[in-house]
């Protein structure tokens, strides 16, 4: 293809994509979105399943059996989040072993707050609150992204995080009413994830990189600033309600702007963990990998299974 | 009357319990993301029979006791499941053949308790009778695949069910809550299951290739809460929260 065709089919998906049009598998797609797209939803899709870690530590210690099988069923859900979002990926033209082997060769990222560690029951509902919450501040926006497979994934992961944030909420809720020992329990578990949550939205603007290029395909629509301030300004009342006190003493809010004004960041704790220094990357890395390798023999099992009864078949036919 | 239905529900509901949290445990760890899947539905639907039969036993004890309090606060040799489904997650072989070995009986004995005078024993059997049917698909085709896979799955499928059958036996055993129920219309007779049981076991085993254990000699205990030195460990899990912070709302 001469350089002058490529430009007009590029000139034609951009306007495409500004007509709101969705790019599916077989159209055609400069190198760079497919690229772009396979960076950002296999890291969603890995950050569903290592976020599958956290809260599965809690699952055989929950409080109650109705929590119990909640928790269950959210982080199954989970499980299904990622099934969606490699399958999603996959036609885009990788496959979900070239992903995962992206994600334990370290290649690949996932969202950073799943290294922080789960130490007590408060933490599924700070986390379900919290660090669901933001992800749907980041993920409701991408319900409406160029890519058609990518979007159509979002709206069903959005309502099922939308229900889980709902729950997270309602653990709170529980232990905020409860006996002082839960209460403490609760403020402690949003002193831990509080600044995560804040740093979960992404580097400042300043320092995003792939900001610009992601606004213009729909990737994103909203800065990671904004995002942060909508999750702040939205999240400070929730915690006011159930009598719990956000972890900043800069936190205020601004009468002039509508919004609240919050502390720094530190962003070189952020840094840190991304670079794999947080608390539990190395564990939860052990952990996808050990299940991979552990699973090898299973899965060649199927296959070998699976390439026997093809042939019975194939014989039967003959 | 009374003691022996609470103590026949429990003979039930604590075999989903634990293994219910024996595969939940697995969530996060399965092979692949759809046996994880699969394997955190399974618990889940264990976990869903395991309250109605609670909220059931509560009500025939009639104080206070709630579903959590029978889950969760009872000492170890109260436990009255059988031994097998406390056995750990050895390797996924062990899982399957745990499950299988297991869905086989649940299957049938649901399909008796259907026909149980106790109207909501009846109700809870019938709704579980589905989900217990795909369980039991689930495991059946993973022993096929596994024991009619590769030499090497072949040889661990065939381990972890040569490790387990010394467990079966105690399925069919009957308690004295047992007999009372079973002469009251309300329990199943268990005695009854067994011929038909190792006849669905062994031809799933032979389809999958693998060899019916020759071994007599069976272990049991569970149904009377005596149990393997597992089950102390899965309870500590199961009751740390209620025994920390006791007497709370979650």
């Amino acid at each position: 293809m001469s350089e002058e065709q490529i430009k007009n089919l590029e000139a034609q998906f951009e306007a495409r994509i500004a007509r709101d049009e969705k790019i599916e598998p077989k159209d055609w797609m400069p190198e760079k979105y497919r690229k772009t797209h396979i960076r950002q939803m296999s890291q969603h899709a890995h950050s569903e399943i290592v976020g599958m870690l956290p809260e599965g530590n809690w699952i055989t210690r929950a409080p109650s059996l109705r929590r119990k099988v909640a928790l269950l069923a959210k982080v199954q859900d989970e499980a299904g989040h990622g099934l969606y979002l490699y399958s999603a990926t996959e036609t885009l033209g990788i496959s979900r072993d070239e992903l995962y082997e992206q994600l334990h060769t370290g290649k690949a990222k996932y969202s950073s707050i799943f290294n922080y560690p789960t130490v007590t029951w408060a933490d599924m509902g700070a986390i379900g609150w919290l660090v669901d919450g933001a992800a749907i501040i980041n993920q409701v926006p991408l319900c409406s992204t160029s890519y058609g497979p990518y979007a159509r994934a979002m709206i069903r992961v959005c309502k099922e995080e939308s229900f889980h944030q709902r729950q997270g909420f309602e653990i709170m809720i529980k232990l905020a009413e409860g006996t002082s020992e839960q209460k403490e329990m609760a403020q402690d578990a949003l002193n831990r994830w509080w600044w995560p949550s804040l740093m979960m939205l992404g580097p400042t603007d300043s320092e995003s990189v792939h900001t610009e290029q992601s606004m213009k395909w729909k990737l994103k629509r909203k800065s990671n600033d904004d995002l942060r301030q909508q999750f702040i300004d939205q999240t400070v009342p929730q915690a006011e309600l159930i009598g719990l006190t956000i972890p900043d003493p800069d936190l205020k809010w601004n009468e002039e702007r509508q919004s609240y004004d919050f502390g720094e960041i530190n962003w070189d704790e952020f840094w840190q963990v991304v670079k794999g220094h947080g608390p539990c990357n190395k564990e939860r890395m052990k952990a996808r990998v050990g299940a991979w390798e552990r699973g090898e023999w299973v899965r060649d099992a199927a296959m070998a299974y699976a390439e026997k009864q093809q042939t019975r078949k194939e014989k039967r036919a003959i | 009357m009374k003691n022996n239905l609470y103590k026949y529900i429990l003979g039930i509901a604590d075999n989903s319990l634990i293994l219910g949290q024996r595969m939940g445990s697995l969530t996060g760890h399965g092979p692949s993301l759809e046996t994880d899947i699969a394997c955190t539905n399974i618990s889940l639907d264990l976990f869903g029979q395991v309250r109605s039969y609670y909220q059931y036993a509560a009500k025939i004890a009639g104080d206070n006791r709630t579903e959590d309090d029978i889950a969760m606060l009872r000492k170890e040799r109260e436990y009255l499941n059988v031994l097998l489904v406390e056995q750990p997650n050895t390797d996924f072989a062990y899982i399957i053949a745990r499950q299988f070995l297991f869905d086989v009986y649940h299957f049938m004995f649901l399909t008796e308790l259907q026909k149980s005078h106790d109207v909501t024993l009846s109700a809870i059997a019938t709704k579980s009778i589905k989900e217990v049917s795909y369980h039991q698909r689930f495991s059946s085709d993973w022993i096929k695949r596994l024991g009619d896979g590769t030499e090497l799955s072949k040889a661990k499928m065939q381990e972890a069910i040569n490790g387990l059958w010394t467990y079966t036996d105690e399925l069919f055993h009957q308690t004295e809550a047992d007999k009372a129920m079973v002469a009251q219309s309300i329990g199943v007779d268990v005695t009854k299951l067994k011929e038909g049981y190792y006849e669905v076991v062994n031809t799933i085993l032979n389809e999958s290739t693998l060899e019916v254990p020759e071994s007599k000699w069976f272990q049991k205990g569970g149904k009377v809460g005596i149990h393997t030195e597992h089950l102390g460990y899965l309870l500590s899990d199961l009751q740390f929260m209620q025994r920390t912070y006791p007497n709370m709302d979650w």
